[in-house]
């Protein structure tokens, strides 16, 4: 049985030295980074680490059953998701803030080994329990950078297809919608509904769609285009397509893809004139 | 304006002037289909018709059924010589009928009400 007392008083007694030798084994493995982040500090955080860590033990499992899940792990599990932030927002690596944690390891093993003759204390089963705690609350670390990068991954997933996908309205009845990047399915269905909503709210018989900024488009993509065009027929607009690269052009052939009923024209300017004239507008020059 | 209620009202037909309006709602099932289909032909012919408008703005959920109803609506208002527009597709309906496979290539569709009736009489000023 891994003895937790012994653990837990090792860690809250300052005399055994572990939190000197904790320090100690940052700076050698390199992981301290008392470059970008105050030595007093560090100190300070390291000492109140230990002192959660210690809590922590003597209120849980850790024997093989050990899961930070468990809510006696919350309080130190909150610090490390702070520092993990602290230290990302200093730029420190996720591998570094791991090592800081792993660091640990050295010198609880050093003060457990001081016990290995000692009656009545299970050394190596308390060194494997330390190790896995240790190694648990590492992996954790990594998780919090982890789980910060997706959710910056994902905001920002979210405000590109936002940003990209605005519906112009060109003049009464006619909207445009100018694509630029390329188009996954995710954005081309966002196209698709927005230009479709759009239709509706502005009662626009024609819909243009420019994707001159549209690098290259894929099968997926190319359907939903068309899509797009036999929907917005249904829904009584004429769809448009222009500023067609030859490269898609190329490619929407070669997939054998049909584009039935859906007008297509160079540019923005073609389009227009071309929505112009079914509306029964025209341009005239101002006479000089 | 004359306006003839079906019985159960789950599809109204209206005449304006010499136009049908015709609306279309959720509850729509094989019966009524076959009730409206009667209805609408019926009131095509029974005074001078030049168009048919079918409004379904009120529909927002769609099969197949319903896509091949719309179809024969129009085929057979067309065989009455009336013109016949389908307005009011929601956008959810138009990506569910394309998705679908249901194009509808011959089916003249405009945005509303407003839109298609202005066509009928625009089509009409210029003569047959």
């Amino acid at each position: 049985m891994p003895n937790k007392e012994l653990l837990a008083e090792g860690l809250t007694d300052n005399h055994t030295g572990i939190l000197e030798g904790w320090i100690a084994a940052q700076s050698r493995e390199g992981v301290k980074r008392s470059d970008v982040l105050d030595e007093d500090e560090i100190r300070e955080r390291s000492k109140r680490l230990i002192a959660i860590l210690a809590d922590a033990i003597h209120s849980a499992d850790i024997d093989e059953s050990l899961d930070i899940e468990e809510s006696g792990w919350d309080p130190i599990k909150n610090f490390l998701r702070a520092e993990a932030e602290k230290r990302e927002d200093a730029g420190i690596s996720p591998t570094e803030a791991a090592g800081y944690i792993i660091a640990l390891k050295e010198p609880v093993f050093d003060y457990l080994r001081k016990y290995q003759d000692s009656e009545g204390v299970d050394t190596v089963n308390t060194l494997l329990a330390s190790s896995r705690i240790i190694d648990q609350l590492a992996i954790f670390t990594m998780e919090t950078y982890l789980e910060r990068r997706d959710a910056i991954i994902r905001r920002q997933q979210r405000e590109m297809t936002e940003l990209s996908t605005p519906v112009i309205q060109v003049w009464d009845r006619i909207v445009a919608l100018p694509l630029i990047g390329t188009l996954d399915s995710e954005r081309a269905q966002m196209v698709m509904e927005n230009l479709l909503e759009a239709i509706i709210t502005k009662e626009a018989e024609f819909a243009i769609l420019d994707i001159t900024g549209v690098p290259t488009v894929d099968t997926l993509v190319a359907q939903n285009l068309i899509k797009t065009a036999s929907a917005a027929r249904l829904m009584g607009a004429q769809c448009i397509i222009c500023g067609i690269k030859p490269k898609i052009a190329q490619i929407i052939v070669q997939l054998g893809i049909d584009l039935p009923d859906i007008i297509t024209r160079g540019d923005l300017q073609g389009a227009l004139v071309y929505a112009f004239d079914k509306a029964g507008l025209s341009l005239v020059a101002k006479a000089q | 304006m004359t306006t003839s209620y079906p019985s159960n009202s789950k599809v109204g037909t209206f005449r304006i002037r010499d136009c049908v309006l015709v609306t279309v709602n959720n509850e729509i099932d094989d019966s009524s289909v076959l009730e409206m289909e009667s209805n609408l032909t019926e009131e095509i012919v029974r005074l001078p018709t030049r168009g048919v408008v079918i409004d379904i703005s009120q529909l927002d959920i769609v099969d197949t059924f319903t896509g091949r109803m719309l179809g024969a609506l129009a085929k057979m208002s067309r065989i009455l010589d009336a013109r016949t527009v389908v307005v009011g597709m929601r956008p959810a309906v138009a990506i569910t009928l394309v998705e679908l496979g249901m194009n509808l290539n011959d089916l003249e569709t405009a945005l509303n009400v407003d839109h298609a009736m202005r066509r009928i009489e625009e089509a009409s000023a210029e003569g047959p």
